[in-house]
């Protein structure tokens, strides 16, 4: 605090030995005449006039617009079906089996809709489930899962991270994979069938590889103790998640898609940003170039309803889609780019105007604002 | 502080006692019935703040008390104990890291303190101790001890005089370090004191420590062996105080009287309090903006969950099963640990970083200041030196400027310019080399083509010879033997010139401005003056009376005979006490030369003559001595002798007397006035001193009115003081404030208008006055009259003033309506309370010792480089700063308000939008780096233009760039680009299928998008506000950026073993794999600085334009206005005076 109090003295004493030129030993301590030190650092010094940015929202406007136009077009050419199968109306075939679903049931509840396309998807078609009210990414849910596990730890399999509670034991057994994502995976079956207009009801084939990020199934994604090709006996001590109707090394036949690498499951693993999603099911192949992958007509739908989502509230869907370069249907992208493209090119008209009405008083007084 | 501090070191019970009685030489007195050895407080000076023990929870403490500090800890804390979406180390180890910095700085801090405590301390002093003189610590020293002190030493504590070397028992002390006056004072001893001090009896009552300087009362009883006890009283002549230092004396004999903490020195500095800087206000404002934001949204965000759960089987869908723990947990404190969930979620948005940047920016930013070349000065091998790099913004901010008049706006060095003899002027030619007065003894006076009679010269000069109270320094072994010992040879300097000692510099001047025209002075011996005159013909002179100088008559005289037996009386004075009482037609052939000089800035004196009769004579000195020797009226009587004696003189000319400016003193205080800086002159030094530098510095010019509120025009027959005083003010007030016509806010000067300026004048006495009327009810409305008037002048002169009273005006100012941002700058101690007092002290690396220095912010060499220091440097950190803290707000708002959005679809859940490396690393490395080199570097304006145009500081004047409107517009900014962020990528996740594979983005990826636009549009609007791009803007801004993506792949690129889930596990090039998050990125950025581009566009032209054309202004017409104002004032007259001779 006080500093001060002392120092006449101290620097008197200083005087009266070497008297000026700064008290003691005499170091040139002059500031090194650099330009950083000296802040005469080189600059490029922009400024933003209307000048410089009027040619510049134009350009952004004249890019825009036909990025706009393009998107919009593109997202138009997209086909896409989508069909609610929650089964809350009366009316709907799905009734009964969300009316009488219980965890216990060991007969699968099925049931079949009937549906028709007015244009035929030409490209491969995507065949998406989607939910809705399912909250994927509750903080409590997200957080539900052992990512080493399912990298094929064993010690991990053995020990499952505290995080999976309350779906980490079952009967002290440990649950395998273990977490409420794990637990709560999609397990309704879904078929596509081509009714012909003779009435003949053709399978459509799907393709069930290929719909998870092929990192999350080669390394994300590993079965314990890969070496062993029989996952019953690398999952022997473990329990299935609760409910769960099968055993996660019973999940596909395919030994390429089972166990943790099975791709349903890894879909299922990557958790939705918003309460209302979709999620790749099944991959519909074109066939040839000749006929329409799914041509116009009658199809249905026939559902192993296994997956409850009245409790909740929530809604089931089965979505038909093709696939642009710019991914699934999705008008958005095309109207903002429109639309910032036409904002940007009026605010171009309006900058020039302004900078032509203003721009010649420039010269001799100040531009009001 | 203080107060605490002393009661803590001398025990309480001194305090109630009025008066403190000390033996000198702790010797028993036969008075006193029991000898009590009284506790005094030793002589250790203690300034620092902690010692080993107390350091740790002490200075814990302290940093705790911040805000900022324990908010933190309190987010720290709920992250450990409460379940939170982040983990405690993303704001526990900055936290740490902030409170260890600080720590360490203020440890080594205080161990200078010590240090420097210790050195003062230790000082060794000479203590007579039983006969003997003893070596001892200064901190030793105990009242009543006995010191000696040498010349050139400083006294160690406050003493009362009891000895001195010389023979008639005074010595010559100069104060410069603790008022400012560096002249010699004579103080005396107590009469009627053995020689030997070793039998001296006796005991000094005196009152308690007070810090007034000039006041101190006390007697002394002296007890002789058989003898009555004599009483001797005591007043501030016989004391001597700490701090100041004995010149021309060789030795003294003191007895301390106040000690370490209780000497007046100490008891005149305040304590060195924390400053804050108007910056961290507003900082701590916005911060409470962003509190109860972040408050409000936790609020909400609970709410809403309770709300939303309360529905049927939202809480706990089948799916999403709570765990045992969570169902067990009560109700409400579920509810509680929610909120501090997500007031932990949402912490962010009050950066810990923030306070990292702002501290790495003031302390690196600070060292632009040490090394800018342009403050060294070639003289002292200097440059400047910063303190404390907290208030470098503030420098921009300044409203007040406070300044000293010695030493820092003069460099305290008479010199004699012009004469002028009988209307004839005289202008001695030799000024630049200071060429001592013996040699150049055939004057220029020859050389004038028109000149004054031989007669008149002479006798001017002779009048400048012998009308002062002038003391011969004694030099080398010729003269007045000391006999106390042998200790001379300490005094025989090199000294060829003569050394003089006077209570007033220009009576130096004169002197030695007489010695250049060939007649010196050689001494006073015995009442007998002797002078050398041209012909090297020593003149004796008896000097009969010395009339002296007082602030009232303003003139002195003297009366000599001469050899012939010749009565002459010499008077010297300011014009207006000399005019009237000579004879008319004399004063018209001076009075144009006066007024000339006057308002060049030079103090002019007449000077005057008369001869006496035998009769006058006679009469005059009865006149005197009864009126000395009256018990009553001793002073009216005297004055109305002196009156009656300096009648009818004549004049013989005038002389003129500069008070050499600092270099560029005049152009500075222009400039800081141009700036829109008021100026006030804060000095310890006479009125008409003070007056005539302020004409110099051109801070009272020609036609300013000035408002005198003086003990002299206080004075009045009818009225007291007091009620004078009151009138004054009203009329003052009336003239300066009511009469006024508005000015336009903003334009505190201007040249061109007709308006009326006002300079006011106070005087220390009239201030007290002020301050502390007998009435206490008018204390208030005193102040606020006051401020109003002064805020109305251009300029503001207080003179006679003790260093607290500049620090309580200083104060005033400070807590006035508006607390204007005030800036102390002096050079001696006496400035060092009001350096502390101000928001920013600086401090002038000049001749009167460190302390300045050493408690001021920043110290400079010089006063002219203050003009850089505050319109370069302080303008550019505010900018820097306020755009810094504008910014960091801003980015955090839109950092976090997407965060908050998404808790609205997670069902309230406290999920992270963002992965928790990258909540982390957002504020420490993806966009710390190019805001701070902005902070560093920013240059919106050049250098060369902020100098030029002292007018652009006004531009941000009044904080106005963290003002309320502006903070609103960054917050909007924040809120708009958030809300961008968060929807734009949201309608495009109506569809996650983004990738041309039919694959779905999941919630990491959104949150991925997300961020990336936030990086992204956050640098490049950083880039957009940076006006100067040197290859390090360059560099950060588009490294940071190049940083984040190549962060991204990497952490995405590995299966991370310390990490218990691989979120991001290849997230950010999926993302970048899809045309559409490309796309989405693109336009979300470019939208979000769309209306910033568009502010810019629409703003820009005004500002470019008027730089512009201040730039074309100055370079056609400013440039020779400025050029010839920035010549200093000496020269000017010089060449043009030379010119006039060619």
């Amino acid at each position: 605090m006080m500093a001060s109090s002392y120092s006449a003295k101290e620097e008197d004493g200083h005087h009266s030995g070497s008297a000026g030129l700064g008290g003691t030993a005499i170091r040139t301590r002059k500031p090194d005449n650099t330009a950083f030190k000296q802040q005469r650092l080189p600059a490029w010094q922009p400024i933003l006039t209307a000048g410089t940015v009027l040619p510049a929202f134009f350009i952004i406007g004249l890019i825009f617009i036909p990025i706009g136009i393009g998107l919009f077009v593109t997202s138009n050419n997209i086909k896409e079906f989508e069909i609610d199968y929650t089964g809350t109306d009366m009316s709907s075939p799905c009734f009964n089996c969300s009316q009488s679903f219980s965890w216990n049931s060991t007969t699968p509840c099925r049931c079949v809709l009937f549906f028709s396309l007015d244009q035929p998807f030409e490209s491969n078609v995507f065949m998406y489930y989607g939910l809705s009210n399912f909250y994927q990414n509750h903080r409590r849910y997200v957080k539900s899962r052992d990512d080493s596990q399912l990298n094929g730890d064993e010690r991990s399999l053995k020990e499952p991270s505290k995080e999976c509670e309350p779906y980490r034991t079952n009967e002290n057994k440990p649950i395998a994979p273990c977490g409420a994502i794990a637990n709560s995976m999609f397990n309704d079956t879904l078929d596509l069938f081509y009714i012909d207009p003779n009435g003949t009801q053709t399978q459509i084939p799907f393709i069930k590889k290929g719909i998870a990020w092929w990192t999350d199934k080669h390394v994300k994604f590993r079965n314990p103790s890969s070496s062993n090709p029989n996952l019953t006996a690398v999952f022997i001590d473990t329990a299935k998640p609760v409910n769960w109707r099968k055993p996660v090394y019973e999940l596909d036949t395919d030994p390429e898609n089972n166990g943790f690498i099975n791709e349903d499951f890894i879909v299922w693993m990557r958790t939705a940003a918003l309460p209302t999603f979709r999620k790749l099911y099944r991959i519909i192949q074109k066939k040839n170039n000749m006929t329409p992958t799914l041509p116009r007509g009658n199809y249905s739908l026939e559902v192993t309803y296994n997956y409850p989502v009245r409790s909740f509230e929530g809604r089931k869907r089965m979505i038909l889609s093709t696939i642009s370069w710019m991914g699934g249907k999705n008008p958005f992208l095309g109207i903002a780019y429109i639309t910032v493209g036409s904002i940007c090119f009026f605010l171009g008209v309006v900058l020039l105007f302004i900078h032509h009405k203003y721009g010649n008083r420039n010269n001799s007084s100040d531009i009001p604002n | 502080m203080l107060r605490r501090r002393l009661n803590r070191l001398c025990g309480g019970d001194e305090e109630r006692v009025d008066s403190r009685t000390i033996y000198v030489g702790h010797r028993p007195c036969p008075d006193t019935e029991a000898f009590i050895p009284s506790k005094f407080c030793d002589n250790r000076i203690v300034s620092s703040k902690y010692t080993v023990w107390n350091f740790l929870p002490k200075n814990l403490f302290e940093q705790f008390r911040r805000i900022a500090n324990f908010y933190f800890l309190i987010i720290f804390l709920v992250q450990v104990i409460v379940d939170t979406p982040t983990s405690p180390v993303t704001s526990g180890l900055p936290l740490f890291f902030v409170i260890t910095v600080t720590a360490i700085k203020q440890g080594y801090e205080d161990w200078l303190r010590h240090k420097a405590d210790k050195e003062v301390n230790k000082y060794p002093v000479t203590v007579l101790e039983d006969g003997r003189s003893v070596k001892k610590e200064s901190e030793k020293i105990k009242v009543g001890d006995v010191v000696e002190v040498v010349e050139d030493e400083t006294f160690p504590c406050d003493l009362i005089l009891l000895q001195s070397s010389r023979e008639d028992g005074t010595c010559f002390v100069t104060t410069a370090s603790l008022d400012g006056e560096s002249n010699h004072k004579t103080h005396y001893t107590v009469p009627d004191i053995e020689k030997d001090l070793q039998t001296l009896t006796s005991a000094i009552e005196c009152e308690q420590p007070q810090p007034d300087l000039y006041k101190f009362v006390g007697r002394m009883h002296i007890y002789k062996l058989e003898q009555e006890p004599v009483v001797r009283s005591l007043g501030p002549e016989n004391l001597l105080l700490k701090g100041a230092t004995l010149k021309n004396t060789k030795k003294i004999y003191g007895v301390s009287v106040y000690t370490g903490m209780e000497t007046k020195m100490a008891l005149n500095y305040q304590g060195k309090s924390q400053k804050r800087s108007a910056v961290e206000k507003s900082i701590n404002a916005f911060l409470l903006v962003y509190l109860s934001i972040l408050i409000s949204k936790a609020v909400v965000c609970t709410t809403l969950k309770y709300v939303w759960q309360s529905k049927e089987g939202q809480d706990e869908p089948w799916y999403n099963q709570k765990t045992q723990k969570e169902k067990d947990t009560n109700m409400y404190l579920k509810m509680f640990t929610d909120f501090l969930s997500f007031m932990v979620l949402f912490n962010f948005i009050i950066p810990v970083s923030m306070y990292v940047t702002v501290e790495m920016q003031k302390f690196l930013g600070s060292f632009f200041i040490t090394w800018d070349k342009d403050f060294f000065d070639p003289e002292i091998q200097e440059g400047a030196l910063v303190n404390t790099s907290d208030l470098n913004e503030e420098l921009g901010q300044v409203e007040y400027v406070f300044t000293d008049k010695t030493g820092t706006l003069t460099q305290n060095n008479m010199e004699f310019i012009e004469c002028c003899i009988d209307g004839f002027q005289y202008r001695y030619r030799d000024t630049q080399s200071e060429v001592d007065g013996f040699t150049v003894t055939d004057g220029p006076v020859n050389k004038l083509q028109q000149k004054a009679g031989w007669e008149k010269e002479e006798l001017f000069l002779r009048a400048l010879c012998l009308c002062h109270t002038v003391q011969v320094k004694e030099a080398g072994s010729e003269v007045l033997v000391d006999q106390v010992d042998g200790i001379d040879g300490l005094l025989s300097q090199p000294e060829e010139e003569r050394g003089f000692i006077a209570s007033s510099p220009d009576e130096i001047a004169l002197v030695k401005g007489a010695m250049k025209y060939g007649f010196t002075f050689l001494g006073l011996e015995s009442k007998s003056m002797k002078i050398k005159n041209r012909q090297n013909d020593i003149e004796e002179y008896k000097l009969l009376h010395v009339l002296n100088f007082d602030p009232v008559r303003r003139r002195m005289s003297v009366i000599v005979q001469t050899k012939s037996g010749e009565t002459l009386l010499f008077c010297k004075g300011a014009d207006s006490s000399i005019f009237p009482r000579v004879r008319p037609e004399e004063v018209d052939r001076i009075r144009m030369h006066v007024e000339r000089n006057a308002t060049e800035g030079y103090r002019t004196l007449c000077v005057a003559y008369k001869q006496l009769s035998a009769e006058e004579y006679a009469m005059a000195d009865t006149g005197l001595r009864e009126a000395r020797l009256a018990l009553q009226d001793r002073e009216e009587k005297l004055m109305a002798m002196y009156n009656q004696v300096e009648m009818g003189m004549s004049l013989i000319g005038a002389t003129a007397v500069e008070d050499r400016l600092q270099e560029e003193a005049a152009e500075t205080m222009e400039a800081l006035q141009g700036a829109g800086m008021k100026v006030w002159v804060l000095t310890g030094d006479k009125m008409e001193t003070a007056k005539s530098t302020c004409y110099a510095c051109r801070l009272f010019q020609r036609g300013t009115e000035l408002l005198e509120l003086t003990v002299r025009t206080l004075e009045d027959e009818k009225l007291n003081s007091d009620q004078k005083l009151h009138e004054l003010l009203q009329e003052y007030h009336n003239k300066a404030v009511k009469d006024a016509p508005p000015v336009k806010a903003g334009v505190t000067r201007s040249w061109s208008t007709a308006n009326q300026d006002y300079g006011f004048i106070i005087d220390g006495a009239t201030l007290s006055l002020l301050m502390n009327p007998p009435h206490d009810a008018d204390a208030s409305q005193y102040k606020s009259l006051f401020l109003q008037i002064c805020q109305n002048c251009t300029a503001v002169l207080c003179c006679r003033m003790a260093p607290l009273q500049k620090a309580q005006i200083v104060k005033m100012v400070k807590n006035s309506q508006g607390s204007p941002i005030t800036l102390s700058i002096g050079d001696g101690a006496n400035d060092v309370s009001m350096i502390l007092e101000a928001h920013v002290g600086i401090g002038i690396k000049g001749k009167e010792g460190r302390q300045a220095v050493r408690n001021s912010d920043y110290a400079i060499p010089k006063l002219k480089h203050l003009k850089k220091l505050l319109l370069a440097h302080g303008h550019l950190y505010y900018v820097r700063i306020a755009h810094l803290v504008q910014y960091f707000f801003y980015k955090n708002l839109c950092f976090i308000l997407p965060q908050f959005l998404y808790q609205f679809f997670c069902g309230y859940s406290q999920q992270p939008l963002y992965d928790a490396a990258y909540l982390t690393m957002y504020n420490i490395c993806f966009t710390s780096m190019p805001i701070l080199a902005y902070s560093l570097l920013e240059q919106h304006i050049s250098i060369e233009i902020l100098l030029h145009n002292a007018a652009l500081y006004r531009e941000i004047a009044n904080n106005a760039m963290l003002r309320w409107r502006p903070f609103l517009y960054w917050t909007v900014l924040g809120i708009f680009q958030g809300l961008m962020f968060f929807f734009g990528v949201r309608f495009l996740f109506s569809n996650p299928a983004l990738q041309d594979n039919g694959q779905v983005f999941g919630n990491w990826s959104y949150g991925t998008i997300v961020f990336t636009v936030l990086v992204f549009t956050v640098t490049l609007k950083l880039a957009l506000d940076t006006r100067h791009w040197t290859w390090i803007n360059h560099f950060v801004i588009w490294g940071s950026l190049a940083f984040y993506v190549f962060f991204s792949f990497f952490w995405g690129g590995i299966i991370w073993p310390f990490l218990k889930q691989q979120r991001l596990y290849f997230v950010f090039a999926n993302v970048l794999s899809s045309v559409s998050a490309w796309l989405v990125i693109i336009i979300l950025i470019l939208l979000s600085l769309l209306p910033e581009i568009l502010l810019v566009v629409l703003r820009k032209p005004r500002g470019h334009h008027s730089q512009q054309k201040k730039q074309s202004q100055s370079n056609v017409g400013g440039n020779q206005s400025s050029q010839s104002s920035a010549r200093p004032l000496l020269m000017r007259t010089f060449s043009d005076e030379s010119n006039s001779v060619m």
